[in-house]
């Protein structure tokens, strides 16, 4: 009889079904409410604003890991994810180049340049969002208009709009003006994927559903987020902060991204907790009408020392103290 | 009734089919060699104490060592022993072992059969009785019951586990055990009971096998044995997470299940005790699993001790063309073979043949740090950044972040989405250290 030689690894001998592709073709997927509403309510613009800012994600990636002679990993779709979330926090009338300008940012800089998936130090998005910024201040802050309908190409000469936030800075808050029902729905000006909360709540749900994310991160950034404004503006302000502005994006799909976010769940807290209060006191003390975008930012430069500090108890261990 | 959980751990696909069959039996070919290797257990190899050409009878000690922590081997069938060779073990070490040629007889030994009472034997007696007996742990890692059972006088055991957790997937050994002899396991139990006057025993049984939980709680009328049930959850049959699961004792790092007044015993080894002391049986046979894809007839088979695999897989039905990865032990903790040329030892517990797809390796990708390694991980350990120490040689980083701690569970790499070998990485490192000690 032939003795076949069999296989030999080290233990285990089974895997979960987990990768890193399936943990991105979720993210994409809950992504989805909120792309559908970004372009229902902002027009085409903002659908061909989504599709520039992933076709250019994507291309980065491919074109500096074949410069670097790396393996090309854009099938995994983190870049795709990094392309769709940038899209959707950019103002609807920006020129069409700047997520051309964004992907850059994002793919080569800040991802690639410090190692690729999962070594990045700050959110891709973000920072590239950040960076536009910097660069670009008046289309960046005034590139909002209130929604037109899907098959509306408004452009930059519209007249714009300032988003609800903009509005409560300059001229205060008034209840009654407020209109909390399409804050939630999305009816108002912002960002493309920020302004509909029923969207990305459905997203949310969906990546609770799949154990992608954990509610640590979300609940501490938004409750904190409610708490601080409470403190000094005790009244209906305080929950239409948490239904405007980018704090549903960014809480859900921004904080909770893996390699800026601490490990542990205490970890998680701290981090959560810290989002919420910077987002907090940039709203309300700061030059900018928004601040979770550098909330988020600030919170990415600290998990390094959080993860060092909140680790969890080894097991037959003392406590620390004890 | 309350129910133990551990802290953490994972939810494997359980895959336990064969939990519903009866444990099947088959002896040895006439003819076949039996292969005895010296070392079946922790502690100081056997030396033979037969020679070639010798005859010999089931149940007869054919090797021992002087070394307390040792344990004698005994032959299971009856014939002539015709050489004395190197062979490989299940746990992937080459030893020394005797080869006795079945002459399908079946001579007991004239020492074999006679049941001793225990309640009149004192405390050095039954211990040595139960060396004699050659009895280990059967759970895996074949620590000598003499010497577990006997700790040292500073130490005040107060809580006996019997281990039938049984949380890695496919196996169901245990399971069948608990269905068919538990009258024996409770009997077993009494050996030990007596061994501790002050102490209580605790049966404990994961929520997957809740006819088990049943019948014993039914039969158990001993008031000092309790049947605890345990939330189902890998990896709970380790010593440090049953004790803390069921009693919310931890153990020390770098300690023992005494030092917070514990004995782990396997279920199996308390009917090896009930063999020995009602029935003067040595310990001579395994029960073991015999699953996965590329098996034919999958099933529990009680086997005599130093059959090949070969012929065990052969009495069972044989492989399928799939066959991929011959796993001795559990998934998630045995050891690979690349031959079935391997004897069954006293810590044999299962024996899986799976296909490729069961079974297959993916490349490693980077750590995105999602953080399920250290969700999971049952220690409270970041296997992410111990392995990272790892692949940069940090090795004092390793063993300040408690790297030694770990139990080689591998849940860590059970569960990895970017197929990162973590536990296999820890697992090396710790070894060496350990090995260096």
């Amino acid at each position: 009889m032939e003795k076949p030689l069999y296989t030999v690894t080290s233990t285990p001998h089974i895997h979960s079904t987990d990768t890193i592709d399936k943990t991105m073709r979720y993210v994409l997927l809950a992504l989805v409410p909120a792309t559908i509403a970004g372009v229902v309510f902002f027009g085409l613009r903002a659908l061909m604003i989504i599709l520039i800012s992933i076709a250019a994600a994507i291309i980065f990636e491919v074109l500096f890991q074949k410069t670097a002679k790396r393996p090309v990993t854009v099938s995994d779709g983190s870049a795709a994810v990094t392309g769709l979330l940038l899209g959707l926090v950019l103002p609807p009338a920006v020129p069409l180049w700047f997520p051309i300008v964004g992907a850059f940012v994002a793919i080569i800089v800040v991802k690639q340049l410090f190692g690729g998936l999962g070594q990045n130090f700050l959110n891709p998005a973000l920072a590239a969002r950040a960076v536009l910024m910097a660069a670009y201040a008046l289309p960046m802050t005034a590139g909002f208009f209130e929604p037109q309908g899907l098959y509306n190409w408004t452009d930059i000469d519209v007249v714009a709009s300032p988003t609800p936030l903009a509005i409560i800075g300059s001229e205060g808050f008034y209840p009654a003006a407020a209109d909390f029902v399409a804050a939630f729905v999305g009816n108002i000006s912002g960002s493309i994927g920020e302004t509909s909360v029923i969207a990305l709540l459905i997203g949310a749900a969906f990546l609770f559903y799949k154990k992608v994310i954990s509610w640590h991160i979300p609940i501490c950034f938004i409750a904190s987020a409610g708490v601080f404004v409470f403190i000094f503006n005790p009244n209906m302000l305080a929950l239409y902060h948490l239904i405007t502005g980018g704090l549903m994006l960014g809480a859900f799909f921004m904080a909770t991204d893996y390699p800026t976010s601490p490990m542990t769940p205490m970890g998680k807290v701290v981090f959560g907790i810290g989002c919420g209060i910077l987002t907090g006191i940039i709203r309300l003390f700061g030059g900018f009408p928004e601040g979770v975008a550098y909330a988020i930012l600030l919170m990415n430069l600290t998990v390094p020392l959080i993860d060092r500090y909140v680790r969890p108890r080894v097991l037959g261990t003392k406590r620390r103290g004890a | 009734m309350r129910i133990a959980k551990m802290k953490r751990g994972i939810h494997p696909l359980d895959n336990k089919n064969t939990a519903s069959q009866k444990i099947r039996y088959f002896f040895p070919k006439n003819g076949a060699d039996m292969v005895y290797p010296m070392v079946q257990h922790l502690g100081a190899p056997c030396k033979p104490i037969v020679a070639v050409g010798d005859m010999v009878d089931v149940g007869q000690k054919i090797a021992d060592n002087d070394a307390y922590m040792s344990s004698p081997i005994h032959s299971t069938v009856s014939g002539i022993v015709t050489d004395y060779r190197m062979t490989i073990t299940p746990s992937g070490r080459m030893c020394n072992a005797i080869v006795i040629k079945n002459d399908g007889k079946y001579r007991d030994h004239p020492d074999c059969n006679h049941g001793v009472d225990f309640t009149n034997m004192p405390r050095e007696k039954i211990l040595a009785y139960i060396r004699e007996s050659g009895l280990v742990g059967l759970g895996g890692a074949g620590f000598p019951s003499h010497v577990k059972l006997d700790p040292p006088a500073d130490k005040t055991i107060d809580t006996i586990f019997i281990n039938a957790a049984e949380c890695e997937p496919y196996l169901t050994n245990d399971h069948r055990v608990l269905l068919e002899e538990p009258t024996r396991i409770l009997k077993g139990m009494e050996v030990i009971l007596h061994l501790f006057p002050e102490a209580k025993a605790i049966l404990a049984i994961e929520d997957n096998k809740l006819d088990a939980i049943k019948l014993l709680t039914e039969l158990n009328t001993n008031p000092r044995i309790t049947v605890m049930p345990m939330k189902t959850c890998y990896p709970q049959g380790a010593e440090k997470q049953i004790i803390n699961a069921c009693l919310g004792r931890e153990v020390p790092s770098g300690g023992f299940p005494m030092d917070v007044g514990c004995i782990v015993i396997n279920v199996d080894t308390t009917i090896s005790l009930h063999r020995a002391f009602f029935r003067g049986r040595p310990l001579m046979r395994k029960i073991v699993t015999i699953a996965g894809g590329a098996v034919n007839n999958p099933g529990n088979y009680k086997i005599r001790l130093g059959m090949s695999y070969r012929e065990v897989i052969e009495a069972a039905g044989g492989l399928n063309s799939r066959a991929y990865k011959i796993v001795m032990g559990g998934p998630m903790m045995g050891v690979a073979h690349y031959t079935l040329d391997v004897p069954v030892i006293k810590t044999s517990s299962a024996l899986l043949f799976f296909t490729e797809e069961e079974s297959r390796v993916s490349d490693e990708r980077n750590c995105f740090r999602c953080g399920k390694c250290v969700d999971h991980c049952p220690m409270g350990l970041l296997p992410l950044d111990l392995n990272k120490y790892v692949l940069a040689n940090k090795i004092e980083l390793f063993k300040k972040y408690n790297g030694m701690d770990c139990i080689e569970c591998a849940c860590c790499s059970y569960t990895c989405p970017a197929k990162r070998h973590l536990s296999q990485s820890i697992s090396t490192v710790r070894r060496e250290l350990l090995a260096a000690r």
